[in-house]
């Protein structure tokens, strides 16, 4: 697949991630060699092969409903930038 | 010119777990913001997520109640956006292999007649938190209590071709998940919320037209009322030359329309991929059995036996199923008195009125199924007449008498069956109406079924109410009769 600039810029907005030109030119590179690879898997024939969803061959396992954290929350929130009344502030969100 | 409408719905239900789906917090409804949100809700980095094997059976019971295909093997996925309110950046979501697969629910409408509609799908995923808008110094508050709340998106195909339909579906998959007690059902409260799809055609040959999704209609009557709004809005769009646009709408239940919400300058582009923290989630058929042991009876099956065993009218049975704890109440006044037309007549009469003026659930009601079951008990054996049962059931909700038998014993309401007393007190009734007596004598014969009323009136006022109002008027009739 021919990746273009405009692609890798999206992705980046999308991620939230500042790219400068010079990167943004060298992830279309980088990026086309991926999807290069990706092109070459999806050749093989995957007829009645179960998707992979994960690479350990193990299951989920599940924990009882019991309430075991206690509240730390003034802990937690003095790595938070701004707080009020237990709140996280952020930037002000318009609906 | 007429116009089909088709309305798929999204439910969102609030699995009524202790802790979260992925973290031991609490779910408890209305703590101090974030004190229930803990380094896994928050997203903080090292964290590992568990499952919460309450919201998996829980999930699973609800596909067996739809009689639902269950996954063997569901996988979770991340959906990625950024919103304050979710802070790891994604949503954690099952979207390629949810756990509930296709089933169907049934819904009644309100002429009796039932249709069924089929559910695309149920996944199991995460609750966001809540942003508080009010101004904290131009700045959005957020609260995280809420994220990580373990939540069932119930999925219909879009089966509902009115408002009456939307509503009815909601209210079964209400009725459905409140039998399982697998969610508290408070919408008020946000246990369950509703997106909807609409979309109008000519015929219902043509293919689906375009459809609006209308965001959070909480409540049934919103469901019906957003559904009339968006259903003129897009059938005159459309005859005026117009197209609908597939967009988001917001409805605003002050001014009873919906909205466009602000188009986004990017379309949503989720990137959905498996998420990595957690493994493919397998159920064996043994667990599945266990979890379908424990079903209790559903509402489906409960308005059948209602209609066939107890013959109660459709109407009746779909009432009074339609509700658990209505339903076990009726079923526990009917195994005291034995007549269950009785019974539910006054549950759905009497008691239900009465718990509507005080703003009372069934569940916190001051009449015992016992109490009230004793008392039409009393009815059905003719120890009190229908205007004494009232005052009884008035009693014993304002709590004079532990029993319907204590209440008509200490209020002399005992029905008067005895023929001599009921004939002395009409004697003398008719002693004291000479002017009655002469009006009722000198009249034509066919008013005279109408001036009886008067004598009739008096011997129940004689006897404080307590005479046998069909013994009352025969006597009655023969004793006036007997005059002319």
């Amino acid at each position: 697949m021919a990746l273009e600039e405009s692609h890798v810029r999206r992705a980046a907005h999308l991620a939230r991630l500042a790219v400068s030109d010079d990167q943004a030119s060298g992830f279309v590179d980088d990026l086309s060699r991926i999807l290069d690879m990706v092109d070459q898997l999806q050749s093989l024939d995957t007829e009645g092969v179960m998707p992979l969803s994960h690479p350990l061959d193990a299951t989920q396992r599940l924990r009882a409903d019991e309430v075991t954290e206690s509240n730390q929350r003034d802990t937690f929130q003095r790595c938070a930038p701004a707080v009020e009344n237990g709140l996280y502030l952020v930037p002000r969100v318009v609906e | 010119m007429q116009w089909e409408t088709v309305i798929g719905l999204e439910v969102h239900v609030q699995l009524a777990t202790r802790s979260k789906i992925f973290s031991g917090a609490s779910t408890a409804f209305g703590a101090e913001p974030n004190t229930q949100a803990c380094a896994v809700d928050l997203g903080l980095p090292g964290v590992l997520p568990v499952l919460n094997e309450q919201a998996v059976a829980m999930a699973v019971q609800f596909g067996l109640a739809v009689h639902a295909d269950i996954a063997e093997v569901s996988v979770f996925d991340r959906k990625n956006y950024f919103y304050p309110d979710l802070p790891k950046g994604y949503q954690t979501s099952q979207m390629y292999h949810p756990i509930v697969g296709p089933g169907e629910v049934e819904i009644t409408l309100e002429d009796g007649s039932t249709k069924r509609i089929r559910i695309h799908h149920a996944h199991l995923e995460e609750d966001a938190g809540k942003s508080l808008h009010e101004d904290f110094h131009g700045m959005t508050g957020i609260d995280l209590n809420r994220a990580g709340t373990p939540l069932l998106e119930i999925v219909s195909e879009p089966d509902m071709r009115s408002s009456k339909e939307a509503a009815a579906y909601l209210k079964a998959i209400h009725s459905i998940v409140t039998y399982l007690g697998i969610s508290d059902g408070n919408m008020a409260e946000g246990s369950m919320r509703c997106d909807v799809n609409v979309s109008v055609r000519r015929t219902s040959q043509d293919p689906l037209g375009t459809r609006a999704e209308i965001k959070n209609v909480n409540s049934f009557r919103f469901v019906e009322r957003a559904i009339a709004f968006e259903v003129e809005r897009q059938i005159e769009l459309i005859e005026d030359g117009g197209s609908v646009v597939q967009e988001t709408r917001l409805f605003d239940p002050d001014r009873d329309e919906t909205r466009s919400m602000r188009t986004k300058e990017e379309a949503n582009d989720y990137r959905y991929f498996p998420c990595p923290d957690l493994l493919p989630v397998v159920l064996d058929q043994a667990y599945l059995d266990h979890l379908r042991g424990q079903l209790p009876e559903l509402p489906a099956d409960k308005r059948e036996r209602f209609q066939n065993e107890l013959g109660l009218s459709a109407y009746d049975a779909n009432v009074i199923s339609a509700s658990r704890d209505m339903a076990e109440f009726f079923e526990a006044v009917h195994s005291v008195c034995g007549d269950a037309k009785q019974s539910a007549n006054w549950v759905q009469g009497e008691l239900s009125g009465a718990l509507n003026r005080e703003n009372l659930s069934i569940a916190n009601s001051p009449i015992s199924a016992r109490q009230l079951g004793e008392l039409i008990s009393r009815v059905l054996d003719d120890t009190i007449n229908g205007k004494a049962a009232k005052e009884v059931f008035q009693a014993l909700w304002n709590g004079q008498g532990e029993s319907a038998d204590e209440v008509i014993d200490a209020k002399g309401l005992k029905q008067v069956t005895d023929t001599g007393a009921i004939e002395a007190m009409i004697d003398q009734v008719i002693a004291d109406s000479p002017a009655q007596v002469a009006q009722y004598r000198d009249s034509e014969p066919e008013k005279r079924g109408k001036m009886i009323g008067y004598f009739v009136g008096q011997v129940m006022k004689a006897s404080r109410g307590t005479a046998n109002p069909q013994q009352v008027n025969g006597l009655l009739k023969e004793k006036l009769d007997a005059l002319l």
